[in-house]
């Protein structure tokens, strides 16, 4: 019943923007995932980082889930429970594709710096120019593979593009150390550019941020 | 709360209420089980601030040791529980109460760890408790016996696990009060608990605990057949007040939902209401079984004894009121259940017990089963708590490099 971590290691497929955090996270490190969903993330950086890890993860199946392939995950809130913890506490703090559906992103943010000496943020792009297009001529919301909700039924309530995020990061004397612009599907953008062009082209996008 | 509603049924054939009460009375001071005996010079100090001497500990064992003596698990049992936790009690000659945790092949592997479970300080399976002979009168100590705490207990079990050559438990797995002291443990000997699994617990016994307690203990207490506390020596048994403690802390174990489910307002083997006070309705059929068959097997002192070391445990209190504290620096990987519908320990507790550990940067994980069958779930058949248990100790077992059955890691 019980999934053996060992069985599990050649994972069918590996998210792409996982790898890209993958990179981001020094060997061993203490590391905190908020929002882990099932803990896919974490198992890979167990595999590949040998990181000491833990999860913070809203819905009870993806905790259980988790717990059960032997991670150390608690359910909680990243709005309500990142406040329980002391500061330091991790080498790296992850928040992967959660910020928009944060009630205060900014709080988040700030409980984010003061846990982990090194922040890494996962964000998806909402001026992407496929997003861009679609309320422009279509004068819709946007709905795309990647960002499939209805504005009614989405749980991303707090969008922001990658400029946004960086402007937000300077305001609040956070650094970013490194950014990696992605494609929808998770492929890494492999050529550097201004903001703006990455504003246009990048799906979504992950940043190493510290304080 | 060892007591699913399969373990309360009728007594077995051939077994006359009175022959229970003999078994019953046989196992306090000479128990089926193993036990160790500790003299003057293993003296046991209490929180009362006597010094418990002579004193037992009957404990059962499954499974087996290791070389590097890295396998050991303690499972706490709860209330009115016992150290048969995968094995037949003798009293009742039923299975153990836990064999859907622990056992060959269980989420709690028998044939990868070596159990240990011991009856608590205070109750009446063969550890030292109110019905047991006091050398000193060759009576029982009924009330003389000084008042224990959760504390207590767990030095008790301490004292047993060095006994056994076992420097650090692998992991110490307990339900309600079983969880209190999971808890307990993992507070007080740090460096001997690898991993903990509190199930439907808390870190201290609530006003509303409390007072469901108190209700059980007043109604033994205002039976006459209670004589102080000394009716073994006159010869009686509180057996209408305990079954109606019982009866009351039987409601707290249960959901609305699930009883509601089970029983709704269906009428007991009849087509109308009497309009008197037998017991029409199944629920009230119910609980009298429940009762009485509950005081075949336990002694009511030790009910009074058990539920007040619940009532006294508060984790925080021992540490200036910050249950973080309880905590610092543990090393111990914990993994804290809970049940949706359990009203006695809700979730609400074990998030407290979760908030703490990691206001300790304590490595925790905490999973709340869906169940609508209330507090009792933790004994029941939930697939969830088993998946959870299973996943929790061989991911720990990984990191204590404890070998699967059959050699595989």
């Amino acid at each position: 019943m019980g999934i053996e971590l060992s069985s599990v290691s050649g994972l069918p497929q590996v998210r792409g923007d996982h790898l890209v955090v993958c990179d981001l996270v020094p060997e061993g490190a203490r590391v905190l995932d908020v929002g882990c969903e099932d803990g896919a993330l974490l198992q890979l950086l167990t595999e590949r980082r040998h990181i000491d890890g833990r999860g913070i993860e809203l819905s009870q199946s993806g905790v259980n889930k988790a717990v059960a392939r032997g991670l150390s995950v608690v359910q909680g809130d990243a709005d309500m429970d990142l406040s329980d913890y002391p500061d330091n506490a991790f080498d790296v703090v992850i928040l992967s594709q959660t910020l928009q559906a944060t009630r205060d992103p900014k709080g988040v943010l700030e409980q984010l710096l003061r846990i982990g000496g090194q922040v890494v943020v996962s964000i998806p792009n909402f001026a992407h120019w496929r997003n861009r297009m679609q309320l422009l001529w279509r004068g819709r919301m946007p709905v795309t593979k990647y960002l499939s909700y209805q504005w009614y039924d989405t749980p991303n309530i707090h969008f922001c593009s990658i400029r946004d995020f960086v402007a937000l990061v300077e305001e609040m004397d956070a650094t970013v150390v490194k950014a990696v612009a992605l494609s929808g599907r998770g492929e890494r953008i492999g050529f550097s550019a201004p903001w703006w062009l990455w504003n246009l082209i990048g799906e979504q996008a992950v940043f190493l941020l510290k304080r | 709360m060892s007591d699913i509603p399969v373990q309360d049924s009728p007594a077995p054939a051939g077994l006359t209420p009175a022959e229970l009460e003999l078994a019953q009375r046989r196992e306090i001071d000479t128990p089926s089980s193993q036990c160790m005996r500790c003299g003057a010079e293993d003296a046991l100090p209490l929180d009362s601030g006597v010094i418990l001497s002579p004193w037992q500990i009957a404990y059962e064992t499954y499974g087996t040791l290791n070389d590097d003596r890295s396998n050991a698990i303690l499972i706490c049992h709860a209330l009115t529980g016992d150290q048969y936790v995968a094995s037949t009690n003798p009293v009742t000659r039923k299975p153990g109460w836990w064999t859907s945790l622990v056992g060959p092949g269980k989420p709690v592997d028998t044939d990868r760890y070596f159990v240990i479970c011991s009856n608590v300080l205070g109750g009446c399976m063969g550890t030292t408790g109110p019905a047991s002979t006091d050398p000193k009168t060759g009576a029982p100590y009924a009330l003389t016996l000084p008042l224990v705490t959760i504390r207590d207990m767990v030095r008790a079990q301490a004292r047993l696990v060095e006994h056994l050559g076992i420097d650090t438990l692998f992991s110490v797995i307990g339900g309600s009060m079983g969880g209190m002291q999971v808890l307990q443990w993992a507070s007080l000997f740090p460096q001997k608990v690898f991993s903990a699994i509190p199930i439907a617990a808390g870190a201290r016994h609530s006003s509303q605990n409390i007072a469901f307690h108190e209700v059980g203990r007043q109604a033994v207490m205002a039976d006459p057949d209670w004589c102080g506390g000394a009716y073994l020596s006159a010869g009686r048994r509180p057996s209408k007040g305990l079954s109606v403690a019982r009866m009351a802390a039987h409601i707290t174990y249960m959901s609305d939902t699930s009883l509601h489910r089970k029983f709704g307002r269906n009428l007991q083997d009849r087509e109308a209401l009497t309009f008197g006070f037998d017991a029409d309705f199944q629920i009230e059929s119910y609980l009298r079984h429940q009762g009485m068959t509950f005081v075949d097997r336990f002694d009511a002192n030790s009910y009074l004894y058990v539920t007040r070391a619940m009532d006294y445990f508060d984790l925080a209190a021992e540490h200036g009121g910050s249950l973080a504290k309880a905590f610092l620096r543990t090393n111990t990987r914990f993994c804290v259940i809970s049940f949706t519908t359990d009203w006695l320990f809700p979730t609400s507790e074990s998030k407290a017990v979760v908030r703490a550990l990691n206001a300790a940067a304590a490595n925790v994980s905490f999973v709340e089963v869906e169940s609508d069958r209330g507090h009792d779930a933790f004994l029941l058949d939930e697939p969830e708590m088993f998946r959870t248990v299973r996943g929790f100790l061989t991911g720990a077992a990984r990191a204590r490099g404890i070998p699967a059955p059959g050699g595989a890691a």
